[in-house]
């Protein structure tokens, strides 16, 4: 509960370092960024560039900084509410607005552009939700059309502007592609504004949202006020999207909404917790990419931006601990090293009760108890000589050790006891259970085992197998 | 451009209707298999094939960047696949996440490429179908022209070789694989098919263009028709019609509106295509707005009609056969006044089944009697309401008071065979379960 209290805090917190640079900045010397004559950078320049040494660099990097965190923000409950792709929608929907607003003014009007770029982002949204009513109309395929007719759309009145020759074909690439070097100072200050609004909103709102995301019904049965959570959820969307359209371009900015959250989510499973992940997350990203791009002109600030994420995506889905695909391998790995170790036992547990306990078992007989592999049994017989379960005695027949030897019979009895159960309570033929059993047996927990001694009134015995006499398992 | 040129707008048109149509026909089972975004996260992401392939051939319209774009888009299937199934990420997202990332690569590989090759991200986004004439150097065919007519060919023959093994993996890809289709293989083959009519298409339509008219057509035929078969041919009809229209509109339109300038062609082929989308939407006969609009319309006149002539058989019945007229304010106060309560009273006396009564001279508005018709209709429906309360009453343990309700509802909606069969399990009652009498089916006002 604390934590909980404290996730709010510390977003906030992550805004105080740039509301400090911000407030420093003052117009320095004037070094061009676009100067597209650097290939590669000195020391100076990264150094100045890592420093914020540089005004134009300050801005830029902060600028990107904040959009990149707003944006792992907000994007963190999009993505649970399962609307990552709907800000994909978004964004190709307001280049309409963009176009428009210069076919009209005919000059760089950033505050009406960015008016016009909401708006047509809107109306985007809007015909996905209208789109997706109609049964024959899947959601994925709303979001495919709106997203393409509408570009379509914006790229017919860019044609337009193109021709009327008006010079600002150039502050329309911006748009599509990004060019964070292009900031301005108040472009940061408006980034600015709208981090502080998308953390604040998110802080302010964080139970509604937090409810909204995983039970949208619960929600409404607490007096939630559902619609007017999820349109402000979507305004935020739509605030960070067209913000950050100078940045990133429209084409990637969807993916600071989707790939911090992602990435966050193998991390986590505690709500706080992601949003704060995938707000570092961006914020890292997007302050990599800028500064490398701000040393590196040449390169597309969005471009490495995104592909910065997207390495943090790769290795967290990688190396996350829990939900990571080596974890998952490791998971995987070691249970098939159990099971081969507890299949061992078991063959020896069954030689003991076939023969005479302390009886020595052969290579030979060993490998023609089940089907395995001389590989794998070799190792996993290595394995319970290492752990002191079996020793080689000097005839080369293999004996359990007074350790192996009491869970040997444990696992032998899960399998004998698992096997009567199905028999008895599942009506399972005995020829059948073994199979069965011998899948069951490594994963009985002391519980369960408990609960199959009452059911089938076995207190400490090992039950007698219940295959023919003779034939073995 | 000032006016219809053969030479120059001929290839484009010819261009547009074959990009088109080559995206058309795969993007059905796109649609279908509900895979839609697949094709948007294929074309992003085939960009870094083509810049590597550039890269590393050092030229255009070469076989190199065929395979590389392919292998790119092959591989945004596979990895979307990997990224579900072995990260456990949404679909969606996780294709956010796979194209975003491949598209910021071709992005940054197409920056470095652009030194050394002359290649205009901006074509990437929208293509440069207006180029296309200008290599038909002494009346040859465009090379263009011709992939785009390879990849037409090859589409047209993999639908029409596999047509069958397509529908049944799209519909229903248990059954495709008890039969013995493998339903992963034709996924694939698909995919490879969409990243070879994506790439082939960047030329003429660009990324992002390629994606209305893979999807587009799709979904309008989809809302057209039930039939995978006509569904098809409609998509190319209308993908061809978007192109044809497209750059009509792109080169002649602004000048209709008064801008001295011509736009882009595969940008305005997108938007035509979403209206044609937009005009199904509204006008689908089954699926339609509009459509289901007058339905809806239609089924609340028929079911108001209906509750006017049960209304004024109950007046009658209270009356004791003394065929006392109501007043429209009472009618409408009774049904609840609406522009269709008023259609529907103005439609029962067109259809005559009431008549305006001869009002004195106290009356405040008209006043209706039931014909002989509206009685018979009436009391056919007076019939079900009290059959379907009895049997309610006789089956289920409701109060009575709580019968009415599922009644009036019902009402409208039980047909002469059911009133038979329920008529019948009640063993031909008289009265309902408050007493009322329940009229027959046949022969007007009652007993």
């Amino acid at each position: 509960m604390i934590a909980m209290r404290g996730i709010p805090w510390a977003l906030v917190a992550m805004l105080i370092p740039f509301s400090n640079a911000m407030a420093q900045s003052q117009p320095g010397t004037h070094r061009s960024i676009t100067d597209t004559a650097v290939h590669w950078p000195g020391w100076d320049q990264v150094s100045q560039a890592l420093l914020l040494r540089d005004y134009n660099t300050r801005v830029v990097v902060i600028g990107a900084t904040l959009l990149g965190l707003a944006a792992g923000v907000i994007g963190t409950f999009a993505y649970l509410r399962k609307r990552a792709l709907m800000g994909d929608a978004l964004s190709h929907a307001t280049l309409p607005g963009i176009a428009l607003v210069f076919l009209i003014l005919g000059a760089k009007n950033m505050p009406l552009l960015l008016l016009g770029a909401a708006v047509s982002g809107i109306l985007g949204v809007l015909a996905v939700i209208g789109l997706r009513t109609i049964p024959r109309i899947k959601e994925d395929a709303a979001i495919g059309i709106v997203l393409s007719v509408f570009f379509g759309l914006g790229m017919v009145l860019f044609g337009l502007v193109q021709q009327l020759k008006t010079g600002n074909e150039a502050g329309i690439q911006s748009f599509i592609y990004g060019k964070a070097a292009a900031m301005l100072h108040r472009d940061a200050w408006l980034i600015g504004g709208v981090a502080v609004a998308v953390v604040a909103a998110c802080t302010l709102f964080y139970k509604d949202f937090r409810i909204l995301c995983f039970d949208e019904e619960f929600a409404g049965s607490q007096g939630c006020p559902v619609v007017v959570m999820d349109l402000a959820m979507m305004a935020l969307v739509v605030l960070t999207t067209v913000v950050g359209l100078q940045a990133v371009g429209l084409i990637l900015v969807v993916s600071l909404l989707i790939i911090p959250p992602a990435a966050a989510r193998f991390w986590t499973d505690d709500l706080g917790i992601m949003t704060l992940v995938a707000g570092a997350s961006g914020a890292a990203s997007a302050w990599f990419g800028a500064t490398l791009s701000a040393v590196m002109p040449r390169l597309p600030t969005g471009a490495i931006i995104v592909l910065c994420a997207g390495v943090m995506f790769f290795v967290s889905m990688m190396a996350a601990p829990r939900r990571g695909v080596i974890a998952g391998i490791w998971r995987g790995w070691s249970l098939s090293r159990r099971i081969g170790l507890q299949h061992v036992l078991r063959a020896f547990a069954e030689h003991e009760e076939r023969y005479a306990e302390g009886v020595g078992i052969t290579m030979q007989q060993l490998l023609a108890a089940r089907s395995w592999s001389p590989v794998s049994l070799q190792r996993s017989l290595q394995r319970a000589i290492r752990r002191g379960e079996v020793t080689r005695g000097g005839d080369g027949g293999f004996r359990l050790t007074s350790a192996g030897r009491v869970e040997a019979a444990r696992i032998l009895r899960n399998h004998r006891l698992w096997e009567l159960y199905l028999i008895r309570h599942a009506d399972i033929a005995p020829s059948h259970v073994d199979r069965d059993a011998d899948d069951v047996e490594h994963v009985l927990s002391e519980p369960i085992v408990r609960e199959l001694e009452r059911a089938l009134d076995e207190a400490v015995a090992i039950p007698p197998s219940p295959h023919a006499e003779g034939g073995g398992v | 451009m000032s006016g219809w040129d053969w030479s120059s707008d001929g290839w484009i048109v010819l261009a547009g209707v074959l990009s088109a149509c080559s995206c058309a026909l795969v993007g059905n089972f796109l649609v279908l298999r509900k895979m839609s975004l697949m094709g948007d996260a294929i074309s992003h992401a085939v960009l870094p094939g083509l810049a590597i392939a550039f890269i590393v051939s050092g030229s255009r319209a070469s076989m190199e960047m065929f395979v590389g774009a392919v292998l790119a888009g092959t591989l945004t299937a596979v990895l979307s696949q990997a990224v579900i199934k072995y990260g456990g990420v949404e679909r969606g997202a996780a294709m956010g996440v796979v194209f975003s990332v491949l598209f910021a690569l071709g992005l940054i590989l197409i920056r470095q490429a652009a030194d050394h090759v002359d290649l205009d991200p901006g074509c990437v986004l929208y293509g440069n179908i207006v180029q296309i004439p200008l290599d038909a150097i002494g009346g040859e065919v465009p090379p263009a022209i011709v992939n785009l007519a390879i990849v037409f060919g090859v589409n047209v023959a993999f639908v029409g070789v596999f047509y069958k093994e397509l529908r049944i993996s799209t519909f229903d890809p248990q059954l495709s694989t008890t039969l013995g289709i493998p339903a992963s293989l034709m996924h694939y083959l698909l995919m490879i098919l969409v990243s070879m009519t994506t790439v082939a298409n960047f030329e003429s339509v660009g990324s992002i263009l390629v994606i209305a008219m893979l999807i587009v057509p799709g979904v309008a035929a989809h809302l057209l028709t039930d039939r995978l078969s006509t569904m098809i041919i409609v998509s190319l009809v209308i993908a061809s019609a978007s192109a044809v229209l497209g750059h009509v509109a792109a080169a002649f339109g602004p000048r209709w509106i008064g801008i001295d300038a011509d736009t882009n062609t595969s940008a305005m082929m997108a938007v035509v295509a979403g209206l044609f989308l937009l005009t199904a939407v509204l006008a689908s006969p089954q699926h339609g707005v509009i459509g289901k609009a007058f339905h809806r319309i239609q089924l609340s006149l028929t079911i108001t009609r209906e509750d006017i002539l049960g209304l004024l058989h109950r007046w009658r019945e209270m009356s004791a056969g003394d065929s006392r007229p109501m007043h429209r304010d009472e009618i409408l106060a009774a049904v609840g006044d609406s522009t269709v309560s008023r259609w529907a009273l103005r439609s029962l006396v067109r259809r005559r089944e009431l008549v305006p009564a001869v009002s004195d001279a106290s009356t405040r508005s008209p006043a209706y009697l039931l014909t002989p018709d509206g009685i018979a209709s009436a009391s056919v429906l007076v019939r079900s309401h009290r059959l379907w309360e009895s049997y309610l009453a006789k089956h289920f343990a409701i109060p009575l008071d709580h019968l009415h309700m599922s009644a009036e509802r019902w009402e409208h909606f039980i047909t002469p065979q059911l009133r038979e069969e329920l008529s019948q399990d009640l063993i031909a009652p008289d009265v309902d379960p408050h007493g009322k009498e329940i009229p027959p089916e046949h022969g007007g006002p009652g007993r």
